[in-house]
């Protein structure tokens, strides 16, 4: 059995990575906003609001990720809004962690006392002023940790994007293999840039979680 | 989209369903690899001496680094790239349960400790055997305070099989696709299609679930855990 | 030869040295209370005798065959010693009856149905026959503690350790462990208890052991160390315990 990669190879497979993580800190953050808006539509209001978000979350964790690109790549064009391949890349991605997000925020929202929120009105504070000032700054360090496994995950999920022609690192990875016919080798080197870029950013957070932790204040797992 | 669009999709119907229960063959095939391996890799990261331990960790953190789609890719076509007739079934079942076992080590790493070494300590104490203790007091408990997080596993994989599609299995997203390549209208009520038959399941899978932890549920004592995505 | 023999047991924990050179007999029928105070190498020394632990140095028997060998089968020798541990450790995921049972099944190899009739007859034993359905979560510590001694007389235990099996337990609770236990003792079991419940020491123990710093520093019958102690450390240690426990234990 013999291997070959050629180094040549490496460039490209740069831009690819390139493109994975820009892909993955879009759809991530588009994901946080939204997700966060779901969390309060869900926690803190009734009616056709938390409904609707509800309906929402439960769709978008119950169905296929790769069935939701496509439906927002070729669904909307079936219906005469074509999308490039970058934007219904982030929009169907983002949509989606959106949904995991707004579960984790719940829960770290809801871990929050319910003797804080007391503590704060009590000293003549609004609902919002008592969820911005005192719940939140808690709550987010408690979703901290979830919020690490999200990133890693959709970092990791970026890569079905090739399929509707982004060259991302697996897209790049892929022309490469077919081209040399060297699936093996080129995607053995995906897998470990993947594995790098996963422990990379892995650390990263949990630095993060050590700066920014309060004595006391449990972890969300 | 006009009548004859619709009338098209509802004859795709049944095509769907029997791609459908490829995803559910996948899903099955995947879930069993991906058990028994996991409670093994979880047993040797508990149990075993350093070496094999570490050896397992190193296991369970490649598998859980490299993304679904890359896995796939890598088994199938790089088994046969050096011709090793793997047909993209059994690829999709190996890449797929081998990335679902380092998930399930880790669920069943947490029950089993868990349980605790107490446990262990008084099925030694009346006699028992390590593997006897682990048979018959540790892995009853550690199974049962699997469940919830286990579910979690279940919904994450279920959806993960289309991802089948990819190295060519024709399964329901496949069989979507083709019935979207012949006529572009159809897309979005295809693939919506789709994804209500992936609702279904998730929900049958996690009501079948929750029977399953009631059924086996200790009475008096209390274990849920909140999960996250896997 | 005693039913059991420790000779200069050794066991260190990193560079704490919590047995320091045991020796001790136990006769057939014969009941010993350890006493002593905590973290002196007491519940170490229970767990070495049916090396639950494995000691450093040191050698045991148990009616004649030595615990200590690699070649014994430790096995069959914990399946004659019973062990009742401070918090109980039933088995979460069984009944009353199947905690009993289990040993008996598994280690035995009872029949099912001989086992549960004899794991019944146990539970009886302890009192608790009408628990016998009743999973560890829904017993009261007291009862999980009965169902424990139960499970370990179940397998017809030639020495039931005891590792301080009341203190985990409500006031109000020790009473019913203590009388299984001195039941037990008067009905001719070996027994080494590790306790501070001194009533029960005066009750029923052939010796006292008082244990120090991983050594023993004195032994003999209670009347002797309660009344006339040699050492007077022990002296000190008695008094203070009597104290804080309270006369009846």
């Amino acid at each position: 059995m013999n291997l070959l990669f050629k180094w040549e190879w490496l460039p490209d497979l740069g831009k690819g990575l390139t493109l994975t993580v820009e892909l993955t800190a879009a759809c991530i953050s588009i994901g946080a906003v939204l997700g966060f808006l779901l969390a309060v539509a869900r926690i803190y209001t009734r009616g056709p609001l938390y409904w609707l978000a509800s309906a929402y979350v439960q769709f978008f964790r119950g169905t296929p990720l790769l069935v939701q690109l496509f439906m927002v790549h070729f669904g909307l064009a079936g219906l005469g809004l074509r999308l490039t391949p970058l934007l219904s890349g982030i929009i169907a991605m983002g949509l989606n962690t959106a949904a995991y997000q707004a579960e984790y925020f719940r829960g770290a929202i809801q871990a929050v006392k319910r003797g804080q929120t007391l503590a704060a009105l009590s000293l003549g504070m609004t609902r919002w002023q008592a969820i911005l000032y005192v719940v939140l700054p808690q709550a987010l360090r408690l979703v901290l940790p979830a919020w690490s496994n999200e990133l890693v995950y959709m970092l990791k999920y970026t890569s079905i994007v090739y399929l509707i022609g982004l060259p991302d690192l697996t897209g790049v990875g892929r022309t490469i293999a077919s081209r040399n016919f060297r699936f093996f080798e080129v995607y053995a080197v995906v897998a470990l840039i993947y594995l790098a870029l996963v422990l990379l950013v892995t650390m990263a957070l949990r630095g993060l979680e050590r700066r920014i932790r309060v004595p006391g204040l449990g972890t969300a797992r | 989209m006009s009548l004859s669009d619709w009338n098209t999709l509802v004859q795709g119907v049944p095509t769907l369903l029997s791609g459908l229960w490829v995803n559910v063959q996948i899903l099955l095939g995947l879930i069993a690899l991906g058990f028994v391996l996991g409670i093994l890799i979880a047993l040797v990261q508990v149990y075993s001496p350093k070496v094999p331990a570490a050896l397992a960790v190193g296991y369970e953190w490649f598998f859980r680094g490299v993304p679904e789609m890359v896995l796939l890719l890598l088994i199938y076509f790089g088994l046969r790239q050096f011709h090793v007739p793997i047909t993209p079934f059994i690829a999709a079942v190996i890449a797929l349960g081998l990335r679902s076992s380092a998930y399930q080590s880790q669920i069943f790493r947490g029950a089993i400790q868990a349980v605790g070494e107490r446990q262990m300590q008084a099925a030694l104490s009346i006699g028992m055997t390590r593997l006897q203790a682990i048979r018959y007091v540790i892995l009853p408990q550690a199974l049962r305070l699997s469940i919830p997080p286990w579910s979690n596993e279940f919904s994450s994989v279920l959806k993960d099989t289309t991802l089948a599609s990819a190295i060519g299995v024709i399964e329901v997203f496949r069989k979507a696709r083709f019935i979207v390549g012949r006529n572009y209208a159809l897309a979005l009520p295809a693939f919506m299609l789709v994804a209500l038959f992936f609702l279904v399941l998730t929900y049958l899978g996690n009501w079948l679930l929750g029977v399953l932890e009631r059924r086996y549920r200790i009475p008096g004592f209390e274990m849920r855990g909140a999960g996250e995505r896997f | 030869m005693a039913l059991l023999v420790v000779e200069d047991l050794h066991k260190r924990y990193g560079r704490e040295e919590v047995l320091r050179g045991i020796s001790l007999e136990l006769e057939k029928g014969e009941t010993k209370v350890i006493i002593g105070p905590s973290g002196t190498g007491k519940s170490t020394l229970l767990r070495c005798i049916n090396r639950l632990t494995e000691p450093d140095r040191g050698r045991i028997w148990l009616d004649g065959v030595e615990v200590t060998s690699p070649r014994t089968n430790i096995y069959r020798i914990r399946s004659q010693i019973g062990f009742v541990f401070q918090d109980f450790n039933l088995f979460t995921h069984l009944t009353a009856l199947d905690n009993v049972a289990l040993g008996l099944i598994r280690v035995k190899r009872v029949p099912k149905r001989e086992a549960r009739e004899r794991a019944l007859r146990e539970l009886e034993r302890v009192g608790l026959a009408d628990k016998a359905d009743a999973y560890p979560a829904q017993l009261s510590g007291g009862q999980q503690q009965r169902v424990s001694i139960a499970r370990a007389l179940a397998m017809d235990p030639k020495l039931i350790l005891f590792d301080e099996p009341t203190s985990a337990l409500d006031p109000e609770l020790i009473g019913e462990v203590l009388e299984v236990m001195i039941e037990l003792a008067e009905g001719g079991m070996t027994m080494l208890v590790v306790t501070h419940e001194m009533g029960f020491a005066r009750a029923v123990a052939d010796e006292i052991i008082f244990m120090e710093h991983g050594v023993i520093v004195e032994q003999g019958p209670p009347e002797v160390l309660f009344t006339n102690p040699r050492v007077p450390r022990t002296a000190e240690f008695l008094r203070k315990i009597t104290e804080f426990y309270g006369k009846s234990g």
